[in-house]
């Protein structure tokens, strides 16, 4: 595709008779332009994505509470995250007094690159990935674990009492949910043995449609994967960071406009993502649920993208649904009850992986 | 000078001025985030080496979580910078040779041709696992000295516990599992109380100001 796309710009520009002049300077760079553009056509989506996934969990959130939701702006509201973004993009930014300025720009930057540089190694369909790493696991865990910076430093450079609190809160939730996270996904890594996320999927191809998924050998790990990416995106029922009944809004107080903005997409840009690595390690990826002959002529790229819609409808059902966690319980749940689960679980689908009845 | 090249001197300077800044940083807290900063770049030279699981084991670990603590108790603690650098001048020889120290025995290491020369990396096919590889070592070759470690570890942590476990009596915490285990007839008692008077026939039918019958 990469050579194709050399020789469409080849063939437009030699229309307009610039190719030979344009060539020594189009070639060498081509490899790095090409690498752009795929950056772009994940990126933009996202970003799409992002905005209507904010008016989708308003939508549902009122479809769940019995009202309609935004419906003024454009026809079932759908102009309203166009109007939302316009607003908060001509907002002032305003740095609170004694705020550590750098720091405090820096952070809602920091935030978001953990949060789209994930989307790296995630596979869309068969070959679809932007970067076949072999280590793609351990580099989806390395950023998502990246992300916490952007709200430490928040909390921190703001100068404020409400959002330091929030930050802390924040710091010891998602270093807790971490390792609940990671053993969830040595038990996949154990039942695929690979780190290569096109290669897990794969590994669920056994043409049984759905019985061939993790989730099944998996489930209680599917289930604490599932809630711990709920906590670490800061998500109801475990946005203690934010706690606006307590702690006003938490880390992110006193952004203003795009700052508040960049802090937005990173909340929601780390929730497609918790659910497409949930889709491609429990739910099959881009596999369709039956292996028979209308369900495997849909392309695979439709079958990821429901299976990541289906999880995020999940997520803002558990927002509608669940009150907030105390912090103690949240702590209770995360090391008392996740972590033992996860380590005995380990053993198990070891121990299971050495006997005849190991089926995956 | 290719890619390589220029990459690993763009990592190597970014990993010393953080290292530098780390120490000579004002602000604890800049410090710290130096400290990531040589991490970062550190894991960098190590892609470089193809070390993949190394480098992103380091960003894990040491950036993702010990880091992240390291900065909650630094933003905790109210730490006098004044007091800390008092003493600099006093001791600046002896770190001097310390460091001048270290910097000789790295060129009398690093430096020996003949070992160098040998140690030159090799290349490795694109489906060549680094991950696989080092599995294999440590629970085949190195199984004991690993598990040892692994163990030394745990001791450490097990103690780190022991030491500050301390049961405060006078504290009241919850019990989830007898807070689970409650049932209605635990907690409330209903009492059927006859009422006073019966309301007099007079009285029927008459509001009360707030909109409620007066009985």
């Amino acid at each position: 595709m990469e050579a194709q796309a050399l020789h469409l710009i080849q063939w437009l520009l030699s229309q307009v008779g610039l190719w030979d002049a344009l060539r020594g300077f189009i070639e060498p760079v081509w490899p790095v332009a090409w690498i752009v553009v795929k950056i772009l056509v994940i990126i933009l989506p996202i970003m799409g994505a992002v905005a209507y996934l904010t008016l989708a969990e308003r939508k549902v959130l009122g479809f769940m509470q019995v009202r309609p939701g935004p419906n003024r702006v454009g026809y079932w509201g759908l102009l309203q995250p166009i109007a939302d973004g316009v607003k908060l993009l001509f907002k002032e930014i305003i740095i609170p007094t004694g705020a550590n300025k750098f720091l405090f720009v820096a952070a809602p930057v920091l935030a978001l690159v953990p949060a789209l540089a994930a989307w790296a190694v995630v596979p869309f369909d068969d070959g679809m990935i932007l970067a076949n790493v072999n280590a793609g696991l351990l580099y989806l865990l390395a950023m998502t674990s990246l992300g916490v910076y952007g709200i430490i430093i928040a909390g921190w450079a703001s100068n404020s009492k409400y959002a330091f609190l929030g930050a802390l809160r924040s710091a010891a939730q998602i270093v807790s949910y971490e390792l609940a996270m990671g053993f969830a996904l040595v038990c996949v890594l154990l039942a695929a043995q690979s780190m290569n996320l096109g290669d897990i999927v794969r590994g669920q191809h056994n043409g049984y449609g759905l019985l061939g998924w993790y989730f099944i050998p998996l489930f209680p790990m599917f289930v604490v994967y599932f809630i711990a990416g709920v906590a670490e995106t800061n998500r109801a029922p475990f946005d203690l960071a934010e706690g606006e009944s307590e702690i006003v809004a938490g880390f992110h107080v006193e952004y203003s406009g795009m700052g508040f903005a960049l802090f937005f997409l990173a909340e929601y840009a780390n929730m497609i993502l918790i659910s497409a690595l949930t889709a491609v390690m429990f739910l099959g990826g881009w596999l369709p649920p039956l292996d028979i002959a209308p369900f495997n002529q849909v392309p695979g790229l439709i079958w990821m993208l429901a299976k990541m819609s289906a999880l995020l409808f999940v997520f803002l059902w558990f927002r509608a649904t669940f009150p907030r966690y105390r912090y103690d319980q949240l702590m209770r749940l995360g090391w008392k009850v996740f972590i033992p689960l996860t380590l005995v679980w380990v053993v198990v689908v070891a121990a299971w992986m050495q006997t005849p009845w190991w089926l995956w | 000078m290719n890619l390589e090249t220029i990459l690993f001197y763009f990592f190597a300077t970014v990993t010393v001025l953080a290292a530098l800044r780390v120490i000579t940083a004002r602000n604890p807290l800049h410090a710290v985030l130096f400290l990531v900063l040589a991490f970062v770049s550190s894991a960098g030279i190590w892609l470089l080496l193809e070390a993949e699981f190394l480098a992103i084991a380091l960003v894990l670990v040491y950036v993702g979580a010990v880091m992240v603590l390291f900065l909650f108790v630094v933003m905790m603690l109210d730490i006098n910078i004044e007091r800390l650098r008092e003493g600099f001048w006093r001791w600046l020889p002896m770190g001097l040779l310390l460091a001048a120290l270290i910097g000789v025995q790295m060129v009398w290491v690093l430096g020996a041709r003949e070992i160098s020369s040998g140690m030159a990396p090799v290349k490795h096919a694109a489906d060549y696992s680094n991950t696989k590889e080092l599995g294999r070592l440590i629970y085949t070759d190195y199984v004991y000295p690993f598990e040892l470690a692994a163990v030394l570890l745990l001791v450490a942590m097990v103690a780190a516990i022991a030491l500050t476990l301390r049961k405060r009596r006078d504290a009241k915490r919850q019990d989830i599992g007898k807070q689970l285990k409650v049932r209605r007839e635990d907690r409330v008692r209903i009492v059927s109380v006859p009422s006073a008077r019966k309301a007099s026939p007079v009285q029927d039918g008459v509001s009360a100001p707030n909109g409620h019958t007066a009985d």
